[in-house]
């Protein structure tokens, strides 16, 4: 009686033992038919391009890195020497180009623009960006700028996206805090 | 005295069949508590050699019959600590047996107050009630109460234990015998465990105890349900608890319901909230928590046989401080700079992100047989649910899906089979069978950190114990674990190929599947880890002991050391596992001279580990992204030693007052560098002097000093980033430690009969007494924000 009680016991604990090993086996098999969806970076931005034109030329400087962190170095382009004495018209664009076709991660920035703003800060000397947007709330944002170049030089321009940064701020990149979605710099040169 | 003529309870039937040889006599006694004579009621009296046994009445007084020559007896009670007695009986016996058992009275940890889970351990116990004084904190505030304990924290919510300089992966814990699995390889990974659901906590030093895994290089934390008397009642408690430092509490309720048959249920609930906690100058925005806990126990229990049931449901839900949400290095400097928080909000219940949420489950049948003149048979089941969520702030309305979502199933097996059938020598062996699925759960939209993994583990051990002589015991073990894992990953093409160079290492890993950008791979690994132990205890005159252990332990890196490859958003720095990693072998020596006494008691607690292999996770520099540049750091092998000293000391000044202190001394190095090893705690020491008035309403009062020392030996892995905006090479500072601190605090309690069976405890304390602002080396937030101020906490603690 007593051993035969035993026995149940202990093939109740076995059946219990296998059966979740199964169950679980299984649901892991059906997780690895979807597996692909892990791949997904839905926030990713590969590429970050900054194009300027004073209505006849126009120039990009372009940031890419399309396997994300990690894997190969992100690559920057300009596409030629500024114009010195002149007024750009600067708009940004940003874009998750693992997807096809790329997404526009700038509308989803234009549409949180009260969280975001871009800040550009620059080396060569005499060249000013200017913020020409403002936010949903009428605070500077930074999609839409204006550059203006003077005299002939070289030097960087840094573009900085912060997400969720204190609004209206200092206009640096460092006293508006919030996290750095973008911070991107490129070698140019003003003739 | 009328116990000669009170009837006695021997609850369970005697077996009387062992007296082949003319055994007629009979042992009568008392077993008393050791401190005041009081009559223990419920202890079980053991014939070791011959499976008979008695429990005391309600007197006190025990009776065995048909006993001749030598015997061993085993006395148990609850929370007592369990005791031998070798008698020869030649004719009639009347014996009276004293237990400590004054364990129950103080409301502190004191070095008498041990009740072993091994008799050569080296260990320490938490007491029901201490437990209660931290009902509404973490499992690693409370252990940190103990001399060699620290904790590793995120915040103030999120604690992890560490035990000797080890934590994670290096220390087991043992949830009512369920070794607990919920993904406890991450700094911020907190243990799911409801402190309010156990009755006791064991610490075990050192890595002696190999009945749960050969991994424990750091030790064991043994956490036992409440143990309940076998008589016909039920009672109950309800503890309400209020803190003015977060602005919130705790209500927990249990009730037990007990039979004299052995059968008792236990039902216990409680619910915990908190909104933003403060340091003395500001408001830590987004620090709330929330949190529910229940906890179902039942079972029947006797010497013979018996089964128990339990199922628990901890649910934690964790502001994470809104301004250690940092992006790049630069921002994180900036933060490193700022001696506050950047946001700093009006204080809310509201938990925005970051944030973890997780749920555990734990479910376990076990049941037990002794069988006579040989030991004890047992068998376990048990099933963990672990699901992990970690929130973040993210764009584009996601910030409702989890960056992190893990779901980590654990299936155990274990026999256990206990021969004690022989005088001296007692035998322990037994089987483990477990497996192990880790899910990825898909729909997060990034790329997860753990991948999706089944592991498959078998162990074997056997320990024994034997007695050399009446005051000295021998013990030692051996136990083998077999370990396979397989997962499913996906790597970055250039990492596999160019940066890790796996393409070399493990081209057998590749499935054949890869993308323009990543290539799908199926790493497996096989473990075969060894570990034994070697413990010797000697016992002198005047309660003095001498405990020696000795033991071997290894440990094969976790998922989070092997396969971490990329962003971890919830710390803002790219971690990089690596497929390369061997197991950890650690050696460890431990010496510990006790004293027990409550009048007067110390233990002085050297160790020594070496420790080859030693997977440590370091800040190596920075990588550039489009975000710009973001720290990296990486797992690495070393060879490591620590050693250090744990001291306790209590002493009773007069009736009325005493007093208890501890130091911790600790030095860990890596030796393969040369230099001192990372995140080791520093220095520190406790004094608390007590005053306890009985007769007033059990009044106690007690001023706690507890001083932490700046962490002098850190290794320097500062290093420079160029920060393009400001055009300058920034400083980034992420080894540098916190100055020294004291903090002081106030415990008093009072105790009042309210009514028939029951009794009202009132509670008030104060932490943090004179609210200094500090910061500890081992909260991972402290480059963010100091530490908590001051605290003015009151509980009410009904019993009935």
């Amino acid at each position: 009686m007593r051993n035969s009680r035993k026995m149940k016991t202990i093939k109740l604990l076995a059946i219990l033992f296998i059966s979740t090993l199964t169950f679980t086996a299984c649901n892991d098999e059906e997780d690895h038919d979807d597996h692909d969806d892990h791949d997904h970076e839905e926030e990713l931005i590969t590429t970050a391009t900054y194009t300027l034109t004073d209505g006849t030329n126009t120039i990009t400087l372009t940031f890419q890195d399309l396997d994300g962190e990690g894997g190969n170095p992100g690559t920057t382009t300009v596409s030629g020497p500024l114009m010195a004495n002149t007024t750009y018209t600067g708009s940004m664009s940003l874009l998750n180009e693992t997807e096809s076709p790329a997404e526009d991660i700038t509308t989803e920035v234009q549409a949180e623009s009260a969280e975001h703003e871009f800040f550009y800060t620059t080396t060569v000397s005499g060249l000013t960006i200017t913020k020409t947007d403002q936010d949903s709330n009428g605070d500077p944002f930074g999609l839409a700028t204006s550059l203006t170049t003077t005299g002939a030089g070289t030097g960087t321009i840094t573009i900085v996206l912060k997400h969720e940064p204190t609004k209206p701020n200092n206009g640096t990149a460092a006293g508006a805090g919030g996290e750095t979605d973008i911070e991107v710099t490129f070698n140019v040169t003003v003739q | 005295m009328q116990k000669a003529i009170l009837f006695f309870a021997i609850v369970f039937g005697l077996n009387q069949q062992a007296s082949a040889q003319e055994c007629k006599y009979t042992l009568k006694g008392t077993v008393k508590d050791f401190h005041n004579n009081a009559s223990l009621v419920g202890a079980t009296v053991l014939v070791l050699n011959s499976n008979q046994f008695a429990e005391t009445n309600e007197q006190g007084y025990f009776e065995l019959k048909n006993l001749c020559g030598k015997v061993v007896l085993e006395i148990r009670h609850i929370s007592c600590e369990t005791k031998k007695l070798r008698l020869n009986i030649t004719g009639p016996t009347y014996k009276d047996i004293f237990l400590e058992h004054h364990l129950e009275e103080l409301s502190e940890v004191v070095v008498t107050s041990s009740s072993k889970s091994e008799a050569t351990s080296i260990e320490k116990t938490i007491s029901k009630r201490t437990l209660e004084n931290f009902s509404d904190r973490s499992l690693g505030d409370a252990l940190s109460t103990i001399s060699g304990v620290s904790t590793l924290n995120t915040g103030n919510s999120i604690v992890k234990p560490i035990i000797q300089g080890l934590h994670s992966s290096r220390l087991l814990i043992i949830n009512n015998n369920v070794r607990l699995f919920d993904q406890e390889w991450g700094d911020e990974h907190a243990p799911n465990i409801d402190i309010n659901a156990s009755g006791r906590i064991n610490i075990i030093k050192g890595a002696n105890t190999l009945k749960y895994g050969s991994d424990a290089i750091g030790g064991l934390i043994l956490i036992s349900p409440p143990r309940f008397s076998r008589i016909d009642s039920i009672f109950g408690s309800t503890l309400t608890s209020f803190n003015s430092n977060g602005n919130g509490g705790l209500v927990n309720s249990e009730i037990v319901k007990t039979n004299k048959n052995g059968f008792y249920t236990r039902v216990q609930a409680n619910y915990k909230r908190f909104g933003d906690f403060n340091t003395p100058d500001y408001n830590l925005t987004n620090t709330g928590l929330r949190s529910i806990n229940t906890s179902i126990s039942l079972g029947k229990n006797s010497f013979e046989k018996g089964y128990n049931v339990f199922y628990s449901f901890v649910n934690n839900k964790f502001g994470i401080l809104r301004s250690a949400h940092v992006g790049n290095v630069n921002d994180l400097v900036i933060a490193i700079n700022n001696s506050r928080p950047a946001t700093i909000d009006p204080f809310s219940y509201d938990i925005n992100f970051p944030r973890q949420s997780i749920t555990h489950h734990l479910a376990k049948v076990d049941g037990y047989k002794r069988i006579k003149d040989f030991g004890k048979i047992s068998l376990q089941y048990d099933f963990q649910l672990n699901r992990r969520k970690e929130f973040d702030v993210r764009r584009g309305g996601r910030s409702n899906i989890p960056v992190v979502d893990l779901e980590l199933i654990t299936n155990s097996l274990l026999a256990d089979v206990t021969i004690d059938q022989f005088d001296n020598l007692e035998v322990n062996s037994g089987i483990l069978l477990r497996y192990q699925n880790n899910n990825a759960v898909a729909g997060t939209g990034v790329r997860p950190l753990i991948p999706d993994f089944n592991k498959y583990e078998f162990g074997l051990y056997g320990t024994m114990n034997y007695n050399l002589n009446d005051n000295s015991e021998i013990s030692a073990g051996f136990r083998y674990d077999y370990a396979h894992i397989s997962a499913t990953k996906r790597y970055n093409l250039t990492d596999w190929n160019e940066t890790y160079n796996y393409d070399e290492l493990f081209p057998e890993f590749e499935t054949g599947t890869s993308s323009f950008t990543s290539i799908l791979t199926r790493p497996e690994f096989t473990f075969h880890n060894f570990s034994s132990s070697l413990g010797y205890i000697k016992n002198f005159d005047n309660d003095l002991s001498l405990v020696f252990n000795y033991g071997l332990a290894s440990r094969m890196p976790n998922p989070s050391e092997m396969f971490s490859d990329g962003l971890h958003h919830s710390t803002a720095r790219i971690e990089i596992g690596r497929l390369t990693l061997t197991k950890e072998i650690a050696n460890n020596f431990s010496l510990s001279i006790e004293k027990k006494g409550a009048d007067f008691g110390f233990s002085i607690n050297p160790y020594y580990k070496n420790i080859d292999g030693f997977i440590q996770l370091i800040p190596i520099g920075t990588t550039t992204t489009i975000r710009g540049a973001y720290p990296v750091w990486e797992y690495n092998q070393v060879n490591a030693r620590i050693f250090g000293l744990d001291f306790d000391l209590n002493k009773r000044i007069t009736d009325a007052f005493s007093y208890q202190g501890s130091l911790s001394l600790l030095r860990g190095d890596n030796l393969t560098d040369n230099l001192p090893l990372i995140n080791m705690p520093a220095t520190n020491f406790t004094n608390r002097l007590s005053y306890f008035n009985e007769g007033f309403n059990q009044l106690t009062v007690s001023i706690v000093q507890r001083t932490v020392f700046e962490q002098t030996r850190f290794p320097d892995y500062t290093f420079f980033s160029f920060n393009p905006v400001t055009q300058q090479n920034v400083f980034v500072d992420l080894s540098s430690t916190p100055p020294t601190y004291t903090l002081f605090g106030l415990q008093s309690s009072m105790i009042f009969k309210a009514f028939d069976k029951g009794n009202i405890k009132f509670e008030f304390n104060v932490d943090n007494l004179f609210n200094v602002a500090y910061r500890e080396h081992l909260n991972r937030l402290r480059f963010f924000a100091d530490e908590l101020g001051r605290n003015i906490n009151f509980k009410i603690k009904i019993n009935y």
